[in-house]
């Protein structure tokens, strides 16, 4: 393969300015968080391409965990999610301003 | 062949990736968030991380946008209808630093030709054998080997970790009794 690593973090990098984009431009907070997981899979994407032409297995590990993590994370940001519509009959940002007044 | 395979995969990858951002229907984001997803495990493939190319279409593709779906379904906000497009200077000010992040990234990476190849100096001493670092294979076997040697106490934090999540899923989502 001729592709450098170059192309591989220009990939990555142009994710992750997706993903914040999408965090500050969106108001509805399920979108925002889905942003966090493309920021998220962007860093993988990164760190996979650099631990293959490092010729090292520890990108892919740290790959590996980042999963694991994102995860975890997932399941408790939407049960807290939940429990803010609960709460609040709403998700939108820009109506959940209850410590600005 | 495999550069034509990068470039359709990357431009699948980033083009539904703004496909989910700029889509004012939460089901269709998501919808083309598992499509970024799986077009990120492609590059995975081709990077020749089989393992966690597999790993990323069950947990990603499959656990969590499968949850991301179905919270999506169970709250049924649709009312963010051209709100974004309404708020000029949002929009505006996004745009704007989209626009300098790309930009900047372009130019640090596109640039980047020039610099001369680096090159790693020997390593000199190394008393424990360790930090060479595991060389990269396409075997599950390695991952497995690293786990429990290199990386075992990160291993067991992890477990630890997904077990607090889960008691702190349930703490959040239960429902708040009247006398506690």
């Amino acid at each position: 393969m001729t592709v450098g690593l170059n192309a591989f973090i220009l990939v990555a990098g142009l994710l992750f300015a997706i993903g914040l984009l999408g965090v500050i431009l969106r108001k509805n907070t399920l979108i925002i968080y889905m942003s966090l997981e493309l920021m998220l899979n962007a860093v993988n994407l990164a760190l996979v391409a650099f631990s293959r032409y490092n010729g090292t297995m520890d990108g892919n590990l740290f790959v590996f965990f980042i999963i694991t993590v994102a995860a975890a994370e997932v399941a408790l940001g939407l049960a807290i999610i939940v429990a803010l519509f609960r709460l609040r009959q709403t998700v939108m940002v820009d109506q959940l301003t209850a410590l600005s007044r | 062949m495999i550069d034509i395979l990068f470039y359709v995969f990357a431009a699948i990858t980033l083009t539904s990736a703004l496909l989910m951002v700029v889509s004012p229907n939460a089901v269709n984001s998501a919808m083309c968030m598992i499509v970024a997803f799986v077009g990120t495990a492609a590059l995975f493939v081709l990077l020749e991380a089989y393992f966690l190319a597999v790993l990323q279409v069950l947990v990603y593709a499959g656990a969590v946008m499968v949850l991301f779906l179905f919270i999506i379904m169970l709250l049924d906000v649709d009312k963010e209808t051209n709100q974004i497009l309404k708020d000029k200077l949002t929009l505006s000010a996004s745009i704007a630093g989209f626009a300098l992040l790309v930009v900047l990234i372009c130019s640090a990476f596109a640039g980047g030709q020039h610099l001369p190849e680096t090159s790693l100096m020997p390593v000199m001493e190394n008393p424990t054998g360790e930090g060479i670092g595991i060389p990269f294979t396409t075997s599950a076997k390695s991952f497995g080997y690293s786990l429990f040697t290199k990386y075992m106490l990160p291993f067991q934090v992890t477990g630890f970790l997904l077990l607090a999540g889960m008691i702190g899923v349930i703490v959040v989502s239960k429902k708040h009794s009247a006398n506690s």
